[in-house]
């Protein structure tokens, strides 16, 4: 497939009961991706500093959001994120007046900035609520469901496919030339939010859309 | 739709006979360059320093590949994102270089560079690296070896495939072809 294999981006679902032994959790995540990316002769695509930009040359750290829930099982999901797509990904402080017509205007926009270089069709993860700090991530767990896995809120599941179809009319295509599938999927995540506050996050995700899960 | 056969290095009236929409399959030789090397390559252009490489005719593959198995010339070698690299873009196609292959939207500055100069921009599929990579016959590293996948390499190509996206005619393939799907104004 595609020469970026990414950051490692890993949800972990920690079961309550679970006791790791000998290390930590984010260190044993750090050894299996540097195993991976070298052994795997995967890109080795992270820089250690944003401004310096030194490659710290297997790939390390990754991304690590760890989840407590009930139960003695660890289940690791792993989305190896691509740059280009990454790149194109926004979000915005918008106000409760700016609602529903507001979240779809700033989706649509998105996507058709986005356009050849996110290359499509894409899917679009769509975080809404939360706070600055969380609605990227929501967005991005929204990458983690399969295609045509829709929200179990019917209000959502509808927004999702009226989205996914107002995304297809903007005619981009697959990889930008013109078409009439410019995304394969659009999924929402929401959280509470402030009662001042409509924080929305669009997480762009290439075709290239590689997710592996494992339970321990 | 009927492919055309590109030998490199590119002349003016093969460029003049290209036209966003034409599906290209090239052959001979293409330089691997992205984000670093094209700052290196600017850079040594400013203090008056000859470049590592004539690019007088030839064309930039915008890439940073995977490594090698043992046995394999090259990993999965795609196009990356082509816009990091308008900044450097006008001034390399004053040095002669005539295309350039990547993926997504120009500058307008790169774009009015391309009809100034008589160049052309190409995109391969994205995301269909490791296909590509079967087209690529010999790799080596002409200069940066320190920069990793992101030093400057000369591939030597068959039939490597592209679409010429900005021709230097003013010719613009992701805005032309996208207008005849395109069923709504977005809100």
């Amino acid at each position: 497939m595609c020469q970026d294999t990414g950051t490692a981006v890993v949800f972990v679902e920690l079961g309550q009961d679970v006791h790791i032994e000998g290390g930590l959790l984010p260190d044993a995540v750090d050894e299996g991706v540097r195993q991976g990316y070298t052994e795997g002769y995967l890109r080795k695509s992270m820089v250690a500093d944003p401004l310096r930009r030194k490659n710290t040359g297997d790939n390390t750290p990754a991304v690590v959001h760890v989840d407590l829930v009930a139960g003695d099982r660890l289940r690791l999901a792993l989305l190896p994120k691509g740059g280009g797509a990454e790149n194109m990904s926004r979000a915005a402080m918008l106000t409760p007046a700016d609602g529903e017509r507001g979240l779809r205007a700033f989706v649509l926009e998105t996507v058709e900035r986005a356009g050849p270089n996110a290359c499509p069709p894409v899917i679009v993860g769509v975080g809404i609520g939360g706070t600055f700090d969380t609605v990227g991530q929501l967005a991005k767990r929204a990458l983690l469901r399969r295609v045509g896995e829709r929200h179990p809120d019917p209000y959502y599941a509808a927004l999702e496919e009226e989205l996914l179809a107002a995304v297809n009319a903007l005619g981009i295509g697959p990889m930008g030339y013109g078409g009439t599938v410019t995304a394969l999927d659009v999924r929402i995540e929401t959280a509470p939010c402030h009662i001042v506050s409509l924080p929305v996050a669009v997480n762009m995700q290439c075709h290239a859309a590689r997710v592996g899960r494992v339970e321990l | 739709m009927h492919a055309k056969h590109l030998n490199t290095p590119l002349s003016d009236e093969t460029v003049a006979g290209l036209h966003a929409g034409d599906l290209v399959l090239i052959s001979g030789v293409l330089y691997g360059a992205r984000d670093a090397a094209h700052k290196r390559l600017v850079e040594a252009l400013e203090r008056g320093e000859p470049l590592p490489a004539d690019l007088r005719g030839q064309i930039i593959y915008y890439v940073g590949p995977t490594p090698a198995r043992p046995g394999q010339v090259i990993g999965s070698a795609g196009p990356t994102t082509s816009v990091r690299m308008d900044p450097y873009t006008p001034t390399l196609l004053a040095q002669g270089l005539k295309g350039m292959i990547g993926k997504g939207y120009r500058s307008k500055a790169v774009r009015e560079a391309l009809r100034h100069h008589r160049a052309v921009y190409l995109a391969a599929t994205g995301g269909a690296g490791a296909l590509l990579a079967r087209c690529i016959k010999r790799a080596e590293i002409v200069a940066y070896p320190d920069l990793g996948p992101e030093a400057l390499f000369r591939f030597e190509v068959e039939a490597f495939p592209a679409i010429v996206v900005n021709d230097a005619h003013g010719g613009d393939l992701y805005a032309e072809g996208q207008q005849v799907y395109r069923r709504a104004t977005p809100a």
